[in-house]
């Protein structure tokens, strides 16, 4: 509840999205030290002893992506139960022990991977390892245990369900990925969270989490060989063996515009607009960060915010993002506007983006662009939590730690004519999809 | 945050603190996703709520008052090579004039529009261009700015604080657009949320007589109805000198920059002082109940109790109550309301304390399908009253004490942290009070705890709100174009 490090992954790496918004000039030193376990495991240090904490983040590969195509939910399910019970130690007694030293440790799965979060004192490192590694090995997902998870997981399920704007991004999620497991929620639904058994589970959690794959970046009141030696006594029996895995193959371009549009008792219309956006790997994709600031991502600087918001007055938030995720990336504007105007708001949406794609953005806007997202770095790094998962993202994306270092260089060599180029290559004003949650009598959304 | 962080990253809706939801801090630009922009808001409170002091804390902030009275608070932490420069106004909903609820929050937007110097927009895109972030937020108590960059560029976040004190434009072709952004904030935020429409709810009934009885974002029919004039009244009344605090916490070197933060800022006349709030909110003398019917899946059972603030000597035992009730999975609510009867999918504490007047102790609970307001509502009241009826244990009490004095630990993590707290403090009853509050904390005994349980959680100081669903929307799909 407090303090937790965000476990789902896909906001760690959102956040990393901004975390590559780097610039070299303030942070000279390596910010980690990288090492390999015996077990495979990737560990990533960076050591700070201004205050005595320690705070850590892990990424397994066992997000959604490996979900049974008829069990969505389970990578979830199996993420929710791991402080549920452990071989020797009941659900209460594993978040009291925790709780008793004021520390906190967290599992959250995503679509491509699952996160374990743990912050505690520095002299609760021990215990911490201790519930981190007792919690992974030795889960015993009890039957008991499943079937209140699977209640709470319901109702969340159904509470999400209130919230127009993540009804909006949902629709929109499935949209764009029709049948690959981006465009399924993380949860699952009802009735498949429901269907799963305490079989699945224990297969899922035996194939799933490895150490090969595994992630982990730690950041604080230690040093890499005394972490070294305290993860390798705890750790060293959990073996590699992970199963082959073949990602899905993307899904199909869309050829024109589609539209989801959702029926509430809503004062604002909801909206997500966008299609497929790139992966991490793709050449073009500094540039593309840099269009997406003048376009949508820059806030009160970026275009959208100029004309929707400050001009117009029709928002409270717009924007847009490129998140790249491990298979797929996404596009996509979010805006929420009275049901009246949404469909002006749609139209100036669509035509920014024929804009920048039609017409060259401005010198200045391109050197503003640039001096923020290479000058804002240190503000990236100002935590123990974004250090950590900065350090998780950059070995998850093959960046390399010297990824500081070149960042500006990158950034500072995107030109006028790259931002028109990649606008038109990667924004499709013509062929997207549109997810609206609004009192669609008032929205006057055409069909 | 003023860039975006990505658009379809949703949150699970799990753990939604209500009450705070209802009541935190309203920012003026999100740059994050609602669901994170309240994270924060959460973070904070709970930070300001749970914790505050610690041994030395008086030692590292340095303190001075300008001769027109603006307070000055420095603090030297060069750990990170970040600044955070933050002013503090002591004005929050509750200096709202009735009929005008929400102009403090209208005023907070306003200020990112202009002076003669920088024109309109021009203060946000300056700090981006930069490499800064800024942002700002309204309580119902105070109104902060903050503004953090490398720490190189401090004496540009000093001059666009110091232009804007003193020389905001207020023009109304700025201001027509930005009243309709504030409507969209509120239909954002509280129209179409059904737990923070319940806990605005509560909260007006709560209070009878008190401006805290009026959201932090005003009534839609208030902010449609505010003027250029009232703006104007509202920043010349408020925002002075003698009214704020300045913070500038980081890789400063206070010796250089105090005689700069003189020049910028003393100029500037200290104004009339501005009026008290003198309405005291009478006793409550009997449970108050209510409800809200919303298009919503799942009810939601709200308990506000009157309580006092952070400067009253019951306020340990009262945030000890507070985590011994709501302090994580292994804490009262949770244990028994989820996990052993599984009644609620979350069940939470909550304790308002960061406020200049006696303010609220919430408890919420989120139902699961197929149970009733009532049966939870009994449950959560058998928590209070097992606190009424017996001592917690030893290891209960430690473990609420651990959990703030580590609190208190992480919160340093960052300087933004640390300037916060101390902002919000100084804005409603003076930071000093940190100085003293881990002590404080540390001698809360079981029968502290007990004592406060029996006479602040009370069936007579209660307000319950239920929030009722109503029936769900209906589907329609097609194409586009």
């Amino acid at each position: 509840m407090k303090r937790q490090v965000t476990g789902r992954v896909r906001v760690v790496l959102a956040v990393a999205i901004l975390l590559c918004c780097l610039a070299s000039s303030v942070v000279a030193a390596p910010l980690g030290q990288r090492i390999v376990l015996s077990n495979g495991i990737v560990l990533l240090v960076s050591e700070k002893r201004a205050l005595p904490i320690v705070t850590a983040t892990m990424s397994i590969q066992a997000g959604a992506l490996l979900d049974p195509p008829d069990k969505p939910g389970l990578a979830n399910l199996t993420a929710e139960l791991l402080r549920r019970g452990t071989r020797t130690r009941s659900a209460s007694q594993v978040s009291e022990a925790i709780e008793f030293v004021g520390g906190s440790l967290s599992v959250e799965a995503g679509h491509d991977v699952t996160t374990v979060s743990l912050s505690v004192l520095s002299r609760d490192l021990d215990l911490g390892l201790e519930l981190l590694a007792d919690i992974l090995l030795h889960p015993t997902f009890a039957p008991e245990e499943i079937q209140r998870k699977v209640k709470e997981v319901v109702a969340a399920i159904r509470r999400k369900q209130e919230d127009p704007g993540e009804v909006s991004a949902e629709a929109f999620a499935a949209l764009v990925f029709p049948g690959h497991p981006y465009g399924r929620p993380v949860e699952g639904t009802e009735a498949s969270v429901a269907a799963i058994t305490r079989d699945d589970l224990l297969r899922f959690h035996g194939a799933h989490y490895r150490p090969d794959g595994t992630i982990l970046a730690v950041v604080g009141d230690v040093s890499l060989p005394d972490l070294v030696r305290r993860l390798e006594a705890r750790l060293s029996a959990w073996r590699s063996g992970r199963p082959n895995f073949t990602p899905p193959p993307p899904p199909a371009v869309l050829s024109r515009p589609i539209v989801r549009a959702l029926q509430r008792d809503v004062t604002q219309a909801n909206i997500n607009l966008g299609h497929l956006g790139v992966t991490r790997d793709n050449p073009d994709y500094y540039a593309i960060q840099v269009m997406n600031y003048i376009l949508g991502g820059g806030g009160i600087a970026s275009r959208l915010t100029a004309k929707i918001r400050e001009e117009k007055g029709w928002a409270y938030d717009v924007g847009s993002a490129f998140i790249p995720d491990k298979y797929a990336g996404t596009f996509s504007v979010s805006l929420q506007t009275k049901n009246e105007t949404a469909h002006e708001a749609i139209e100036a949406v669509l035509a920014e983006m024929r804009r920048i794609r039609e017409q060259p953005v401005s010198e200045a806007e391109l050197r503003d662009a640039k001096a923020y997202l290479t000058g804002s770095f240190p503000l990236r790094l100002d935590t123990s939590s974004k250090i950590a998962g900065w350090l998780a993202w950059v070995e998850y994306y093959n960046l390399g730690l010297d990824y500081v270092d070149r960042y500006a260089s990158l950034i500072n060599a995107v030109t006028v004519a790259d931002i028109q180029r990649v606008a038109q290559r990667y924004l499709h004003p013509d062929r997207y999809a549109l997810a609206v949650v609004a009192d669609l009598n008032k929205a006057r959304i055409k069909e | 945050m003023s860039v975006r962080r990505g658009c379809r990253l949703g949150g699970k809706g799990m753990n939604w603190v209500v009450g705070l939801r209802a009541l935190g801090a309203l920012g003026h630009r999100p740059g994050a996703p609602l669901y994170r922009t309240i994270a924060l808001a959460i973070g904070l409170f709970l930070l300001l709520g749970g914790m505050a002091s610690a041994a030395g804390l008086a030692d590292r902030v340095f303190e001075t008052t300008l001769a027109n009275g603006l307070k000055v608070l420095l603090v030297e932490e060069p750990k990170a090579p970040v600044v955070t420069v933050q002013v503090w106004y002591k004005v929050g909903s509750r200096n709202d004039p009735v009929g005008k609820s929400g102009i403090s929050h209208m005023l907070e937007h306003m200020m990112f529009k202009g002076t003669p110097t920088i024109g309109p927009k021009q203060f946000s895109l300056t700090v981006q261009r930069n490499g800064g972030v800024d942002n700002a937020h309204t309580t119902a108590d105070y109104t902060a700015y903050h503004t953090h960059f490398a720490a190189d560029r401090v004496m540009l976040g000093l001059e666009l604080e110091a232009d804007r004190m003193a020389h905001l434009s207020l023009e109304e072709k700025e201001f027509l657009p930005e009243r309709q952004v504030v409507m969209e904030e509120r239909r954002l935020r509280t129209e179409d949320q059904p737990a923070n429409l319940l806990g605005e709810t509560v909260q007006a009934m709560a209070f009878l007589a008190h401006p805290y009885r009026w959201p932090v974002i005003g009534w839609m029919s208030d902010i449609e109805g505010y003027t250029r004039e009232d703006l104007v009244r509202h920043y010349r009344t408020y925002y002075t000198p003698n009214n704020a605090t300045l913070i500038v916490a980081g890789d400063i070197k206070r010796d250089d920059l105090l005689p700069k933060i003189r020049s910028l800022f003393g100029h500037i006349p200290r104004g009339p002082e501005p009026p008290k709030v003198t309405t005291v909110e009478p006793p409550q003398r009997g449970e108050r109940r209510l409800s809200v019917k919303k298009d919503a899946e799942l009810p939601l059972v709200l308990a506000a109790y009157h309580v006092p603030n952070l400067a009253h000597r019951d306020t340990y035992a009262l945030d000890i109550l507070a985590y011994v009730l709501g302090g994580g999975e292994s804490a009262r609510l949770h244990q028994r309301v989820v996990y052993e009867k599984q009644l609620a999918s979350y069940a939470v504490a909550e304790y308002s304390s960061v406020h200049v007047d006696r303010h609220l102790f919430w408890l919420s609970a989120g139902l699961l399908p197929g149970k009733t307001a009532e049966e939870v509502e009994q449950a959560l009241s058998a928590e209070v009253e097992g606190l009424q009826r017996e001592p917690i244990a030893d290891r209960e009490l430690q473990k609420a004490k651990n959990q703030i004095e580590s609190e208190f630990i992480f919160a340093q993590d960052s300087v933004r942290g640390l300037a916060n707290w101390l902002g919000a403090y100084e804005s409603v009853a003076g930071w000093r009070l940190l100085a003293g509050y881990l002590d404080g904390i540390r001698e809360v005994t079981a029968a502290d705890v007990q004592r406060v349980a029996r006479q602040y959680l009370t069936p007579d100081n209660r307000t319950v709100g239920i929030l009722i669903p109503t029936k769900p929307g209906v589907t329609a799909e097609g194409t586009r174009g």
